[in-house]
């Protein structure tokens, strides 16, 4: 049961990222990975919120929203992959403003939802 | 597509749960070893997954939508850190938590930089 919730929720979260990825680059035209910055920190928001929420909350919401659905939405690996092919195109200041800005909203929303739970 | 980045998705988080069983982490104290490893088994395969997919022919188109996207995207994940930091920093472990903070991105980059590396230097060995 649990597994199954951890699949489906990370199948909605891995699937809602790569659309939010596509709309954004075909509006966008920035060097700034916008797409993976909105999806990690909408996730730590929402993560924040259940986290807050968890003694309020049925396990099984933790499960399928917390660790399938925010744990798949947002990513590492493509942040880290981001950045560094940003560093070797010689726009380091992006790279840093990237790495900047995702570290600190990503902890904001995780505030910002535990505190409003 | 999008079943393809799905059943990636899917399967890489239910990795991912797998890995947190493993490694269980009392919030209380220590540092969360399973997120830590995650990220960087999942940065360092998408260094070479990059490789493969940009440099090599033979890739099949839906690799990276399975594997990169779905799989190590869903394997991954950038709000438990975040909340994971937040624990800390609110639970008076302030210095832990800007710790590991820096500590996940520096191992985050490396990984990936040593995925690129160790995958041309195979390619370019055969």
């Amino acid at each position: 049961m649990t597994l199954a919730l951890v699949l489906l929720g990370g199948a909605v979260g891995a699937l809602l990222r790569y659309v939010t990825e596509v709309v954004v680059r075909r509006r966008l035209r920035t060097a700034f990975p916008v797409g993976t910055f909105l999806v990690n920190v909408t996730g730590s928001l929402v993560l924040g919120l259940v986290t807050g929420a968890a003694t309020a909350l049925p396990p099984e919401v933790g499960t399928l929203v917390g660790t399938g659905f925010c744990g798949a939405l947002t990513t590492y690996s493509t942040f880290g992959n981001e950045t560094l092919q940003l560093w070797r195109d010689d726009r380091r200041r992006i790279a840093v403003g990237y790495v900047t800005a995702s570290a600190l909203a990503g902890l904001a929303g995780a505030f910002l939802g535990v505190a409003l739970t | 597509m999008l079943a393809v980045v799905a059943v990636g998705g899917a399967l890489g988080s239910a990795a991912r749960y797998g890995v947190s069983l493993a490694l269980p982490h009392d919030p209380a104290s220590g540092l969360p070893w399973a997120t830590l490893a995650v990220n960087a088994v999942g940065c360092l395969l998408i260094g070479v997954l990059t490789v493969v997919v940009t440099e090599a022919r033979t890739a099949h188109r839906l690799a990276r939508p399975f594997l990169g996207v779905g799989f190590l995207g869903g394997f991954t994940t950038f709000s438990t850190w975040a909340v994971e930091v937040r624990g800390m920093l609110a639970g008076g472990r302030a210095l832990v938590g800007v710790g590991y903070l820096a500590l996940t991105l520096v191992v985050a980059f490396a990984a990936v930089a040593a995925g690129l590396s160790v995958a041309r230097w195979v390619r370019g060995s055969r």
